[in-house]
């Protein structure tokens, strides 16, 4: 009988596949977040999996703080259009004009401000529920995270307070109003990504390859330096984001680990070509991928405290 | 299938005990001697060590992710860990000791092919360690392991495991549904018997706990005998980008046991029609067979009205159809169930409405013996009950088919998930109403 076997890989992806179809056979508004990252690359894959030959049943929804890789954001409206799939954008800027959100005084990044703006784009459309490569390896907060996340009203999450989850019979029901955030990648972990991403020849942002940059060296990190800002009649969105005068730039051969934005994302020095090689450079690694994410090193509770408001 | 001879194979297991027992010391155990932990998560252990542990490390920090955890020292919720050796993948679910949380000890086993029971050597059987074998037995586990824990507060006594073995084997065969029981004694904050074997345990001749886990054979785990295949979503493109496919109708869905093959008869429930599997479409390619718990689109011969909900099966071994159901649950709410309430229940992939008949009876974690006729069951409680749907399931009994054989219940209005429930076996099989297709 050893032939009848599914291998790690194979295992996690269709129990993913199993995830996405329960998603758009119980949900009237579902939408998919696709950033251009790795592991929203394989929800992606998943998508044709679970639906082709049909078209894929959900939009895609992007929040965008303004301060982006312009290779990811390439990458991501290509990938859009190459599968035929409605991408939704929604950005911190736009919700600064509308007064959905407001720049947070003396705070740089706009990390926490994605979370008006996915709140306010979910009641938009009226989504009852969104799809997120979220996994629970990245992050402890994450790991006590449930394949069906319910979200109250006001996009909260109750981690003390959450539905149980019983074999692969997921509660999908919610009322008026409430949504749900399901994360098909629960049990995936960064290294399962990058097998299935060189496993289904997946195309990935060039960033995550190395390449030369300019950085400058901050709380531990190497920090890419922000495009320039030539225009001098508006404000400089990248203050506070520029090296200052004690912060020296230095021309580094460098890949990013995980994508934020510019602002939270910290570079790795590398010498990665190919798939294999970073795949040989994780499994060498001796720090978590978040441990390159300025967004998590707040607090111990940081990531806790941002999904309790509602973030992905 | 894989291409590899020697696929990684992913073995899924939690660990449950009493409070203070040391099951998130035992995972970060795990972890830290198999050099599955990073640096960075090494170095916030060391922080929070500085700050608040008086410098001594302490090893469930590393799984207590919630704030409240952390400043109550204690589990709440599930917390879902991952590690691999070079033997195998590991998916854990530490799964709380508290019996207010018990809920969430069945959510994290209900996935899981091995439970470790931790036991404190010095307390001995308590009433969490029978009311969580039990769980255990109840949910279907084919493996257990037996941890007992803290052995060097007992002086690694072997008298002392003995009598800890003895007192669990006694109500074990009540239980009886575990392929195999292990018993290893073990320091999870010292690290003996975890990774690598102890010297302190010369009168003990397993495994490590780990070693165990490597080795432990899941392989036939699965039911590979019984077709079912519970359909999930109907795949009918409005549009196809290939146009050969533009009549394509295909019933997508996992494999909940057994296998299908390209040409092979099947019965369509409840309507009980026969047909044939014309194809086997995945995105990859089409398959001859396919095998739980892949996920697959079936297309069938002939064009018959079939929607989420239904069930399709091979032609030998019919499961049941009926809406008079006989249940074990496990009730997960403040709110308890009393004869008469009615719920929404899902199983496999249709949710109907149902009503609770009756409650036959209350396990008391005591004796583990059966209460007759309970005024109620409330959170936390194991008991047996009858069910009324508004339309018959297509079901087998959860000791032959989890996946068939499972459901939940989820309160009208809240919405909130109340009990996990495996079905009883079905006292008849359903009978095809039509013998074949007829156009």
């Amino acid at each position: 009988m050893s032939s009848y076997h599914l291998d790690h890989l194979e295992y996690l992806e269709t129990e993913a596949i199993h995830v996405m179809r329960e998603v758009a056979a119980e949900f009237e508004r579902p939408a998919l977040l696709f950033s251009g990252g790795k592991d929203s690359i394989c929800l992606l894959r998943l998508a044709e999996k679970a639906f082709r030959p049909s078209d894929i049943p959900m939009p895609f929804l992007n929040v965008e703080t303004g301060h982006e890789f312009p290779e990811l954001l390439e990458f991501r409206d290509r990938r859009a259009k190459e599968l035929g799939a409605k991408l939704i954008v929604r950005t911190v800027d736009e919700a600064f004009e509308k007064g959905i959100a407001h720049p947070t005084p003396g705070q740089v990044s706009r990390n926490q401000l994605q979370i008006p703006v996915l709140l306010a784009a979910i009641e938009e459309f009226q989504f009852d529920c969104a799809i997120g490569g979220a996994r629970r390896d990245e992050e402890k907060a994450r790991a006590k995270e449930r394949f069906f996340s319910f979200r109250d009203n006001f996009g909260q999450w109750d981690p003390k307070n959450q539905r149980p989850e019983i074999w692969n019979l997921y509660n999908a029901r919610v009322n008026p109003g409430e949504n749900m955030r399901v994360f098909p990648l629960s049990n995936w972990t960064e290294m399962d990504v990058w097998e299935y991403i060189k496993k289904e020849k997946l195309e990935v942002p060039n960033i995550y390859f190395s390449h030369e940059r300019e950085c400058f060296r901050r709380g531990g990190q190497w920090l890419p330096v922000p495009p320039p800002h030539p225009d001098g009649t508006t404000p400089d969105p990248y203050t506070g984001a520029r090296p200052k005068p004690n912060e020296p730039v230095k021309k580094l051969i460098v890949r990013v680990r995980t994508i934020a934005d510019m602002i939270s994302t910290g570079m790795i020095e590398s010498k990665t070509d190919t798939i294999d090689d970073i795949i040989a450079e994780v499994s060498a690694a001796r720090v978590t991928e978040r441990g390159t994410r300025a967004d998590d090193k707040a607090s111990e509770a940081a990531m806790e405290d941002r999904k309790k408001a509602g973030y992905f | 299938m894989s291409p590899s001879p020697h696929p990684i194979e992913l073995l899924r297991f939690n660990t449950c005990g009493s409070v203070d027992d040391g099951k998130s010391t035992l995972i970060g155990r795990l972890l830290y001697d198999s050099k599955n932990l990073m640096e960075d998560q090494i170095e916030a252990l060391e922080r929070s060590a500085d700050i608040t542990g008086g410098g001594q490390i302490n090893l469930a920090n590393l799984t207590d992710g919630l704030r409240a955890e952390r400043e109550q020292g204690i589990t709440i919720d599930v917390a879902y860990r991952y590690f691999a050796t070079p033997k195998r993948k590991f998916i854990v679910a530490d799964t709380p000791g508290h019996v207010q949380y018990t809920r969430n000890m069945v959510t994290g086993a209900s996935t899981a092919n091995l439970s470790i029971v931790l036991v404190d050597a010095r307390q001995g059987v308590i009433e969490q360690t029978r009311r969580h074998t039990y769980l255990a037995a109840l949910l279907g586990i084919p493996h257990l392991v037996i941890a007992v824990n803290k052995m060097d507060l007992v002086d690694w006594s072997e008298a002392r495991f003995m009598e800890i073995r003895d007192e669990i084997e006694n109500f074990l065969p009540k239980l009886g549904v575990f392929r195999d029981v292990k018993f290893i004694p073990l320091s999870a904050l010292a690290g003996d018997n975890v990774v690598e074997l102890s010297g302190k345990t010369p009168w003990y001749d397993g495994p490590s706990l780990l070693g165990h886990l490597e080795t432990v054979h899941i392989a036939s785990d699965r039911n590979l005998n019984t077709f079912r295949f519970p359909v999930q979503w109907v795949n009918r493109p409005n549009d196809p980008t290939d146009h050969s496919l533009h009549d394509f109708r295909g019933l997508s869905g996992q494999i909940a046991s057994g296998i299908v093959r390209k040409g092979q008869e099947v019965i369509v429930l409840p309507a009980g029609i026969k047909t044939k599997v014309k194809h086997i479409w995945t995105y990859d390619g089409s398959l001859d067979e396919a095998f739980c718990p892949q996920s697959v689109t079936l297309c069938l011969e002939h064009d018959i009205d079939i929607s989420r909900g239904d069930m399709l099966v091979g032609v030998n071994n019919l499961p049941g159809r009926s809406s008079e159901l006989s249940a074990q649950v496990c009730w997960m709410h403040q709110r308890p169930v009393q004869a008469g309430k009615k719920y929404f229940l899902k199983h496999a992939t249709q949710t109907v409405q149902a009503i609770v008949t009756k409650l036959e009876n209350r396990i008391s974690m005591a004796t583990l013996e059966p209460e007759a006729e309970p005024a109620a069951l409330g959170i936390n409680d194991i008991g047996g009950i009858r069910l009324k749907t508004a339309k018959p399931l297509v079901f087998d009994g959860y000791t032959t088919n989890h996946l068939t054989g499972a459901f939940i219940l989820i309160e009208q209005g809240t919405n909130a998930t109340v009990a996990a429930g495996m079905l009883a076996a079905p006292t008849e099989a359903a009978k095809p109403e039509y013998s074949d297709f007829a156009i």
